[in-house]
């Protein structure tokens, strides 16, 4: 018993601690990446190649002077960045990011906690994200903040019908909530017979994966959806009255949101941690696991480096008026298939 | 004392607190944070009772879209605090209050107590859960079979409740017209 807690400790702690520094190196990423495609050099003084970026930023963000306005619902105020980081850590626990394996005699699973409502658990806690926003743009008290909050609250509610339902099509094909049985139903060829390609769900639901893609882009408050903070018209949205850590806790909840949802799409459209060589060396599951959430990434970072900010009531239109329909018809689709 | 049995008494604690949190803090914001907590905490006995499904579907329902709705309206009409409650009710009102109340409460010892008695009520940290109780596929068996028409009752009651509210946002034609020559002007 005792030796079972300490256990699972152990691997929350290594599986948290490895997010945040992912969340710090995103950072980086995307500084580096769009810093390329600008035709810039990016952070390149901190270490090599600008390596040890995250960390002088991190320093300079715990030593800044914290400032509070008069004015602000000091509870809410002071709850806000952990409320919307602590949901963004949590989908972590339903996430199998490596083959199950025995090491020293034990078998060790890479996955925190197997639920077999998995995906549903993510929804929950997706869902629980959004207070954090709401309640940081509320509790500010400033006209900015109010505005980034609104806006918010009114996309994420409405991506996540989307998001919930772009996913339906897979749900339906593999019959099962558990994440780590979808990962194990995408192995082999693609229906039993196309020997070249992997049996993902991104080849049997390509409606599916897109509009999960969108609909994640949206939900997680990224360019060109990035609304809530859109720093032109908003100042920075709700987070505009947070200075030093709070500020921070913000900036960590939102990468974190984004390996979350890459993780998830890995796991739900790209086969897991699956790829070649794996019966021979199972630890290269994790290595195939990460490179699939760093290809999300990647695309995340491309996407705010090429395209332009939404207008707001573009934003809704598109949300309501065509991923909405076009999710329903791809779960009609399926649906119909699977029937058949 | 076993690891059950402490997550139903920390669970049930914070659910009752967070409800009488709920309707006794004066701010507004307050209540709804506190309602939510409730929500969690009973979600989480729902799923120690092994309903999965029904706990999942608990926080993404209400906690994840309802509460956010009531946050919604809070934020918008901006209120702030007791002063924006309204004026203390008449002393007649408030014995009628107290008196639904009690009338309320002295129900639920009755009902309680006759469950008791009878023995009919399973008594418990935890029932044994029969048939994957709670778990997706019972949830829509049960809902498409035995509760069907009820289902679809509801159904359309949500669907006249859209309706509704569509219609009442709808303007009228002329109005209509100036707010789309002004869109025009703006793109």
């Amino acid at each position: 018993m005792l030796e079972m807690i300490l256990f699972a400790s152990i691997k929350v702690i290594v599986v948290v601690i490895a997010v945040l520094t992912g969340c710090a190196y995103s950072t980086l990423l995307e500084r580096k990446v769009v810093g390329h495609m600008q035709h810039r050099m990016g952070p390149n003084t901190a270490g090599p190649y600008g390596l040890l970026t995250p960390l002088a930023d991190g320093l300079k963000l715990i030593f800044k002077e914290e400032i509070r306005p008069a004015n602000v619902e000091k509870i809410t105020y002071l709850l806000a960045p952990v409320i919307s980081f602590v949901p963004a850590v949590l989908t972590f626990a339903v996430i199998p990011f490596g083959k199950d394996n025995t090491f020293f005699g034990k078998d060790f699973t890479f996955v925190l906690s197997d639920l077999n409502v998995g995906v549903l658990f993510v929804f929950a806690v997706t869902s629980l994200g959004i207070y954090g926003i709401v309640l940081a743009g509320w509790s500010s008290g400033s006209k900015y903040s109010m505005m980034g909050a609104v806006r918010s609250s009114a996309q994420m509610i409405s991506y996540e019908v989307g998001y919930g339902l772009s996913i339906v099509g897979v749900i339906i094909i593999a019959n099962t909530l558990s994440l780590r049985e979808l990962v194990e139903l995408q192995m082999g060829p693609l229906w039993g017979t196309i020997t070249f390609l992997p049996n993902w769900y991104i080849f049997s639901q390509p409606l599916g994966f897109i509009l999960f893609l969108t609909c994640v882009i949206a939900e997680t408050n990224r360019a060109p959806f990035d609304m809530p903070e859109a720093e032109s018209e908003l100042v920075a949205g709700y987070h505009t009255e947070y200075s030093s850590m709070k500020f921070s806790m913000f900036f960590i909840a939102e990468y974190a949101n984004m390996i979350a949802v890459s993780s998830v799409g890995a796991t739900l459209f790209l086969g897991g941690w699956h790829g070649p060589f794996l019966d021979s060396m199972p630890m290269l599951s994790v290595l195939y696991f990460v490179i699939k959430v760093f290809l999300f990434m990647f695309f995340y970072i491309w996407l705010r480096a090429t395209f332009p900010r939404f207008r707001y009531d573009q934003l809704m239109a598109l949300g309501w008026k065509v991923l909405f329909p076009l999710a329903l018809f791809n779960t009609l689709i399926t649906a119909f298939f699977v029937i058949l | 004392m076993n690891l059950d049995f402490a997550i139903f008494i920390v669970s049930a604690l914070l659910a009752v607190s967070g409800a009488a949190l709920m309707i006794t803090l004066k701010n507004p914001v307050l209540a709804v944070m506190s309602m939510i907590v409730s929500l969690v905490a009973q979600a989480v006995l729902y799923i120690q009772l092994g309903a999965l499904f029904i706990g999942a579907v608990l926080i993404i329902v209400y906690s994840g879209a309802i509460m956010v709705l009531f946050l919604f309206v809070i934020m918008l009409l901006n209120l702030r605090g007791a002063e924006d409650l309204g004026k203390q009710s008449s002393p007649v009102k408030l014995s009628l209050k107290f008196l639904f109340g009690l009338i309320l409460f002295v129900e639920l010892v009755f009902i309680i107590k006759t469950g008791f008695m009878h023995g009919n009520v399973e008594v418990g940290v935890l029932a044994e859960s029969v048939n994957n109780f709670g778990s997706v596929a019972e949830v829509a068996k049960l809902l498409f079979t035995k509760y069907l028409y009820p289902f679809e009752l509801t159904s359309i009651l949500l669907l006249a409740a859209i309706v509704g509210a569509v219609v009442m946002s709808k303007r009228d034609d002329a109005e209509t017209d100036t707010i789309s020559d002004n869109n025009e002007v703006q793109s």
